[in-house]
């Protein structure tokens, strides 16, 4: 602003932009763009050939260059403040795209996407659809946009950015969500919740954002953190906007009392997309909120404390108590994802001095990684456990799998004891670091509590593994799909994560304390 | 040598874990060889152990969190470790080649050996917490594959019960860690944390407290054992009261006591009451029962009662000093003990079970007839375990007695006469099972008995064998741990 003002009258300053600083993001969206054009010129039966090398080797590039920036050492604030290059950033970056990735070796259009989406469900258009063998590989270049999305909303260093970062990562999702090829109804209703109160959430955002303007005369976090100590006088402004901005936010993290959309999409969306919010959405949306809650709100936290204290509590017990009463194995593992991010949040509120920051921070930021790839396996698991219509998704169903596939079932069960945090699993020290982290900035009720909701997530993941292992398997029981190289890949891939995680977190851990190092760039 | 003993089980498990398709005969081989070898290591430890801790290994391990690999034994967790690879040996022994699922069964029954000598060894926080967790699962998914009767509900409340407990204890460990910057107990035993807050110290005493007194279990935190007990199959029952039940009291004496020696001092009361009401309650609630198996449980309570009574007996700083080293001596003798006879008591209970699939005392009745031999070993183990002289519960129970008597504090001496008291009902409770299932005319279920089998005999004979040379000839077993215990008796007088 100071600079348009400055310069001469006719001339506009053209902005600076650090264009190696911003590769990664800018290869995912360019990646996006070329898939698009793709769809347009490409012959049909060539799409999925080029997509699927283009998707992956553009999220690969992207993450090799995220690591080149972080060997570099550059931490600054890109594009005229509005994206921010730290340690943190490029550590949520580096996790979003290994998720991304592995999420996207998931996709497999001809078994979890539907053929024309313009169909309607039941109707002969669908059926000459599928006879024809059309398939919808748009989910591709939608994908990437949603991706470059996450990139950018975890690192945007103004409000603005971070509300396009917030649009471009949940628009494509909406789509994604009501691509299921089994099951539309209830896939294109899981869409249109989420559209709806996404949208809903947005607008809280974007007012919030507008009311904190006001108070500051700033949507710049470092700027917006300044004038909580100069301006005075416009405080109901400051936290009629702190909370509005905060109800956006944690409406993408899925925190009580904002978490109904949770199950029904977790269900409804094809399960690579349920995997791909599960990890890569939630890791993003982590680094907003900590963004805007340690950066803009920072010097507010004895305001915002308090509430979050209330809000961490309820999304631990209402994830873990909710999640006991499912009878779906995806609505269980999106309960199950809100008592996480209530695992989560109260490492948000373990804030103190710097050096509480630092272990607070690199407690998240392990826990993210930890998290991600296990839940990412998990949902690998349920794609392959299929019934003749479509996947298995009722628990009943999975009742005496361990017997019938040994091998996939105690890759599950490894998963979930991940989930409950049983030591030598990655989830042991995720758990320990977020709970080390809060005990020592003195939220030790707060720990109480989630170590009491863990005890009772432990009951239904526990429940499950039971299920699987010592019940008897029903005569018509559904299939293990190994068909796809992809999928057990990835199976691999997130048994190997959550394994050498619990077992040697030395590397990642060192990893995680080096970007909570310097803390946030302002 | 301590490390491999810990990991080959481990190893042995996996291996069977790999083979599901494995046959049962060779699996139980498999098992007992690996029990068999890890027996032999224990025992040469034994023989060649120098004093002091000894056999200690210390590795990185997450250096940022500072947690290490390091492990070592003493007097006090050398007769533990020998104990869990004796009673893992016989369990192995115990076990038929009829048990369904076998490869599973022993794989489980291995990684639980390895998890508990794990924990008798560890000597960081971190490892400790790690193998006490593991040991719930462990023990979760035996009581649920290869229990009885409505044995999944018995396994959950076991496993949430001692969950919960587990992670009472690993918020009292953060504590422990931010107060002292190390999980290495060496470390904090050496520099006690809190030793200026003693607020602080007593709620980091309260959580680690509470999660070695639902394992222990003591009252009013028991309620998991009984059904649990009742439930699990007759191998698991030996291992969850022989040796699981002894890491919450073996917890207590290498954690709190060392650890938080002033909170431990301050709250000796506490702790006091808590052993008394347990061995009073215990003792009380086992004459009731009809069901052989929870009677066997409750008896458990009241005999982990005692331990608790001794451990917080040493806590009283102004009380006499030998009388203190006496009183933990006991308690681990008693640890010691509990493991031999109760494990033999479940196993024997189990016999019961194989024949009548019941285990109602008022349908047995007259067994000496059909089956002499159960008879002589399930009388000679009441007796060790009502702490008859001669068998190593009385060596146990006297020395904690004499010791909790001996601080000459009166309230003490109130408390250890009370607890005496609770001699005299575990004898008549043992006495009434003995005529009631044994003696007397013929029950309506006696007539499914034979006697015991080999595997069977071979498996109780050498518990009892034991019990007996320790309550003739305790010399070996207490040169090992006076020094021991008179090391945690200095340590928690600070």
């Amino acid at each position: 602003m100071s600079t348009l003002l400055a310069a001469p009258p006719g001339t506009i300053p053209a902005p600076t932009i650090e264009y190696t600083q911003l590769a990664p993001m800018m290869l995912v969206f360019g990646a996006a763009i070329v898939g698009v054009l793709v769809e347009a010129f490409a012959p049909r039966h060539l799409r999925s050939a080029v997509h699927v090398p283009l998707t992956l080797l553009s999220l690969a590039g992207a993450f090799a260059l995220t690591i080149l920036l972080a060997v570099d050492g550059t931490r600054n604030v890109a594009a005229m403040g509005a994206v921010a290059v730290d340690g943190p950033s490029l550590f949520i970056h580096g996790t979003i795209l290994v998720l991304a990735f592995v999420s996207v070796l998931l996709f497999n259009e001809r078994l979890q996407f539907v053929s024309q989406a313009a169909s309607v469900p039941g109707s002969t258009e669908e059926e000459d659809s599928l006879e024809e063998g059309a398939v919808q590989t748009e989910v591709y270049p939608l994908a990437l946009f949603a991706i470059g999305g996450m990139l950018l909303f975890s690192a945007a260093n103004d409000l603005l950015a971070m509300f396009v970062g917030l649009e471009v990562m949940s628009l494509p999702l909406y789509l994604l969500c009501g691509l299921a090829r089994r099951r539309r109804l209830l896939s294109q209703e899981a869409a249109v919740k989420y559209f709806l109160l996404g949208a809903f959430s947005s607008a809280f955002f974007l007012y919030g954002m507008a009311l904190i303007y006001g108070f500051a005369g700033s949507v710049d976090l470092a700027k917006i953190n300044d004038a909580l100590g100069s301006a005075s006088g416009r405080d109901t402004l400051l936290y009629v906007g702190a909370a509005l901005l905060g109800v956006g936010l944690l409406f993408k993290i899925g925190a009580a009392p904002f978490q109904a959309w949770k199950p029904d999409v977790y269900q409804g969306a094809p399960t690579p997309i349920t995997a791909l919010m599960a990890s890569g959405t939630l890791v993003a949306a982590f680094g907003a909120v900590l963004r805007v809650f340690w950066v803009a709100l920072g010097n507010l936290d004895w305001d915002w404390r308090p509430v979050m204290w209330g809000v961490a509590i309820l999304t631990m017990v209402v994830g873990a108590i909710l999640a006991i009463t499912q009878t779906d194995i995806k609505r269980m593992l999106a309960y199950s994802s809100i008592a996480h991010a209530g695992f989560l949040l109260t490492g948000v509120i373990a804030t103190g001095g710097p050096a509480q920051n630092e272990e607070a921070l690199s407690g998240i930021l392990f826990y993210l990684v930890a998290y991600g790839f296990t839940t990412v396996g998990a949902f690998a698991v349920v794609t392959m456990v299929r019934d003749a219509g479509g996947e298995a998704g009722h628990l009943s169903r999975w009742a005496g799998l361990g017997k019938r596939s040994p091998l996939l079932a105690g890759v599950f069960a490894f998963f979930l004891l991940a989930f409950a945090g049983i030591p030598l699993t990655s989830g042991f020290f995720g758990k320990y670091a977020v709970f080390a982290a809060a005990v020592s900035g003195g939220a030790t009720p707060l720990v109480i509590v989630g170590v009491v909701s863990s005890a009772i997530a432990a009951f239904f993941y526990v429940r499950v593994i039971v299920l699987m292992f010592f019940s008897d398997p029903a005569p018509d029981g559904p299939t293990v799909d190994v068909s796809s190289m992809g999928t057990a890949a990835v199976v691999a891939v997130a048994a190997a994560a959550t394994v050498v995680l619990g077992v040697l977190p030395q590397p990642v851990l060192d990893l995680a304390d080096a970007a909570a190092h310097s803390l946030f760039v302002r | 040598m301590l490390s491999v003993a810990i990991f080959l089980p481990l190893a042995a498990a996996c291996v069977l874990a790999a083979l599901p398709r494995l046959g049962a005969s060779a699996a139980r081989a498999v098992w007992i060889l690996v029990s068999a070898a890890v027996l032999g290591l224990a025992a040469a430890m034994w023989a060649g152990y120098p004093g002091g801790v000894a056999y200690e290994q210390r590795l990185r391990w997450i250096p940022s969190l500072g947690a290490g690999y390091h492990v070592g034994v003493d007097g006090m967790s050398l007769p533990l470790v020998a104990l869990t690879a004796l009673l893992f040996l016989v369990c192995a022994v115990y076990t038929g080649r009829d048990t369904p699922r076998m490869p599973a069964y022993a794989a489980f029954f291995l990684f639980l050996e390895a998890v508990s000598l794990g924990l008798f060894a560890a000597l960081d926080l971190l490892l400790f917490f790690v193998f006490f967790d593991l040991s719930i699962v462990g023990m979760y998914f035996v009581i649920v594959g290869w229990g009885h009767g409505d044995r999944a509900r018995s396994a959950l409340r076991f496993f949430l019960y001692t969950f919960l407990g587990s992670l009472a204890l690993l918020l009292g460990f953060i504590g422990l860690f931010l107060g002292g910057g190390t999980f290495d107990l060496v470390e904090l035993a050496a520099r006690p944390p809190f030793r200026a807050e003693p607020g602080i110290a007593g709620l980091v005493l309260l959580a680690v407290g509470i999660g070695f007194a639902v394992k222990t279990p003591v009252v009013p935190v028991h309620t998991w054992l009984p059904p649990a007990h009742t439930d699990a199959p007759a191998a698991g029952s030996a291992i969850l009261a022989g040796i699981l039940l002894k890491m919450g009291a073996y917890g207590l004496a290498r954690v709190a006591l060392p650890v938080l020696p002033g909170a431990w001092q301050r709250h000796a009361w506490v702790v006091i009451a808590i052993g008394v009401v347990s061995v009073v309650y215990g003792a009380f609630v086992a004459l009731a029962q009809r069901d052989l198996k929870r009677l066997i449980a409750y008896t458990s309570v009241n005999h982990m009662g005692y331990i608790v009574l001794a451990l917080g007996a040493a806590g009283l700083a102004a009380g006499d000093e030998r009388a203190r080293d006496l009183a933990v001596t006991g308690a681990v003798t008693q640890m010691v003990s509990h493991g031999l006879v109760t494990g033999a008591l479940f196993l024997l209970a189990g016999v019961v079970w194989d024949r009548a699939h019941d285990y109602d005392l008022t349908r047995l009745g007259g067994l000496a007839g059909p089956a002499p031999v159960l008879t002589a070993l399930t009388a000679v183990a009441a007796f060790a375990s009502l702490g008859l002289p001669g068998l190593s519960g009385f060596i146990a129970e006297f020395q904690i007695f004499a010791g909790v008597i001996g601080t000459g504090i009166p309230g003490a001496a109130v408390a250890g006469a009370i607890a005496v008291a609770g001699v005299l009902v575990t004898a008549a409770l043992f006495l009434r099972v003995l005529q009631r299932a044994f003696l007397g005319g013929p029950g309506e279920l006696t007539a499914r008995f034979t006697d015991v089998r080999p595997r069977e005999l071979l498996a109780v004979a050498p518990l009892l064998a034991l019990s007996l040379a320790v309550g003739i000839a305790p010399r070996p077993l207490l040169d090992l741990v006076e020094p021991a215990a008179a090391a945690v008796v200095t340590l928690v007088s600070r």
